[in-house]
């Protein structure tokens, strides 16, 4: 039987590049095939040249406004039609509301927040962090599909091949079992590079000591053109938006370099940064985890380290 | 208004990893002796969007269910100290050794049992296997809508209104009732029981259901119903070659840092 692959792709999904590469890779290592499900206009062109051989497109206004149950819908209707072995989505606040519903309804089985996804032993293999991210675990499943979410920042999306041909199919379809209202959306004002794409992360935790540590932090992601972000208790104290968490229930990062400030280093944060190329870790405590962790170490106070990192940063441009 | 909240019993999440042992035989994470066992701190404050919501409608009922061994009462104590009215237990042989799906079968139909229920709560994921399908599972089985990752969560007549937390801000959304909802940890902190209430809590009914009792098949619960094979259970590998920058000033420091920085081309 042909090992057959579907991917979700939508903008809600966020970039489809790596999920889509691994399905290639795992499907060619079966002559197997690959199917993108366009959700909300993505461009089917660039899924094929990222490695889809079909893409299934899918419109309806809902899936425009990323309803989870019409794109669960869409799924679902794919799915009965093309019987994939698994279905990949990207782990974000939607691929992870969408895995469960599309298990139970396709009778198969739900893998959460998978970093990585192998051929072994004549099956595929899931590899996911449990326990705050202190142990992983290898996961098969007894029931097909399996639908697996896939934290970014653990393969490399190959680049679009322009040449590669794949068919388009648009598929009609209305969306059944949509019973919820999305009333109001509420973006949080972004400017610059995302979190996630961002090749440098200045990220602050509870040894911040409050809300103005970030602007210490902001100085420093300023003159290294990078993105500032959190670990969680910044974000549950309200020291800073939501939006800037990173760790198991936040972002998932992978920057070339990860510079964590007053952050003890907890599994559940390493969870969303541990992918980076490396980590600076500036902390008081020198029994920090986060040191165990960290390519580079200052144990000293943060507020007089960072700008003197600035101003480094600064001569070494000019000088 | 009768809501039910469905919670876990963890190894107690927030201490050291160290507290933590992995067993590659018997592919399991286990808690060494002494860490004490938990509500799902996600569950408590699913636990806790219930009770506010009571604060703001008397008279709703709230049961606290969960599924897991004898000593799973503990958390139903808990959720009955917190201000839940009753609660129930699915303690029994069979419902052990399951996956999320076995245990959203048990759940689903214990939730059927109790009748009636409005509003059924869940914490977001789990603190042991993080994985977050039970909640979402119970309601598709269910037959309710489900909304994930609430922030806050509002009841109307004959629907809810939750404020749910997207990667690049939040969205509110309506569901009709009977309805799931999942709670994220940005509700915001669970309150703690109080003296009284712990007192009343001795008093609370706890229910203990069976297999027979939920009119399942012992196939379709626990072990013989789960999907999943764990294959391997591993710690993830640590770099622990940490460069220290040993300057005597923090300019001395920075500068220290830099040089590396750029000497490995990071800057």
């Amino acid at each position: 039987m042909t090992l057959r692959i579907a991917v979700a792709c939508s903008p809600a999904l966020g970039d489809a590049g790596e999920a889509l590469g691994r399905a290639r890779a795992l499907a060619d290592a079966a002559s197997g095939e690959v199917i993108a499900l366009a959700l909300g206009h993505p461009d089917p062109q660039a899924l094929v040249a990222r490695g889809a051989d079909a893409v299934r497109a899918f419109s309806h206004p809902l899936l425009d406004e990323a309803h989870v149950e019409a794109m669960a819908a869409a799924i679902v209707h794919a799915c009965r039609a093309d019987v994939p072995a698994a279905v990949l989505l990207n782990h974000n606040a939607i691929g992870a509301d969408l895995a469960p519903r599309l298990a139970l309804r396709l009778d198969g089985c739900a893998a959460m927040g998978c970093v990585a996804i192998d051929h072994d032993a004549g099956e595929l293999r899931y590899t996911r962090p449990r326990q705050g991210g202190i142990a992983r675990e290898v996961l098969s499943f007894r029931a097909a599909p399996v639908v697996a979410t896939l934290r970014p920042g653990n393969y490399d999306a190959p680049a679009p091949d322009p040449g590669r041909k794949g068919s388009v199919t648009a598929i009609a379809f209305e969306p059944d079992g949509v019973r919820t209202r999305i009333v109001e959306r509420k973006r949080e004002a972004g400017s610059g590079p995302r979190l996630e794409d961002a090749k440098v992360v200045v990220s602050g935790g509870r040894g911040l000591n409050g809300p103005d540590g970030f602007k210490v932090l902001e100085a420093l992601a300023g003159v290294l053109g990078g993105v500032v972000g959190a670990s969680r208790v910044p974000c549950d104290l309200g020291w800073c938006p939501r939006s800037w968490q990173i760790g198991l229930t936040g972002k998932t990062v992978r920057p070339e370099l990860y510079i964590a400030v007053g952050i003890s280093g907890a599994s559940h944060h390493l969870a969303g940064c541990g992918n980076a190329k490396a980590i600076v870790a500036v902390n008081t405590d020198a029994q920090a985890a986060i040191f165990r962790e960290a390519r580079y170490g200052i144990v000293g106070d943060y507020q007089q380290v960072i700008p003197a990192l600035v101003e480094e940063i600064r001569k070494g441009r000019t000088g | 208004m009768h809501i039910a909240v469905c919670v876990k019993q963890v190894a107690n999440p927030e201490v050291a990893a160290s507290q933590f042992r992995i067993d590659d035989a018997a592919k399991v994470v286990e808690p060494i002796a002494g860490v004490p066992l938990v509500m799902s701190p996600f569950d408590e404050q699913a636990v806790e969007a219930a009770l506010r919501i009571r604060d703001a409608r008397a008279g709703t009922r709230i049961t606290v269910i969960t599924l897991g061994p004898e000593s799973a009462r503990n958390v139903l104590k808990h959720g009955l100290a917190l201000g839940a009215d009753d609660a129930v237990l699915l303690s029994d042989a069979a419902f052990q050794g399951g996956d999320g799906h076995a245990t959203a079968l048990a759940l689903s139909a214990a939730i059927r049992k109790l009748g009636s229920v409005d509003l059924v709560l869940a914490g977001r994921q789990a603190a042991d296997d993080d994985a977050g399908v039970v909640g979402i599972a119970v309601a598709e089985l269910l037959g309710m809508p489900a909304v994930s990752f609430a922030q806050e969560v509002q009841l109307g007549d004959g629907s809810v209104r939750v404020e749910r937390v997207l990667d690049d801000g939040t969205e509110v959304v309506e569901a009709p009732l009977p309805a799931l909802v999942t709670v994220s940890n940005e509700l915001g902190e669970p309150r703690k029981p109080n003296l009284r209430e712990t007192m009343r809590a001795a008093r609370k009914p706890v229910s203990m259901w069976s297999p027979a009792d939920l009119g399942v098949e012992a196939a379709s619960i626990g072990n013989a119903a789960a999907r999943t094979v764990t294959r391997r259970v591993y710690a993830p590998v640590k770099e622990s070659r940490c460069v220290q920058m040993t300057g005597a000033t923090p300019q001395e420091q920075a500068a220290q840092l830099a040089r590396e920085l750029r000497e490995a081309k990071l800057i």
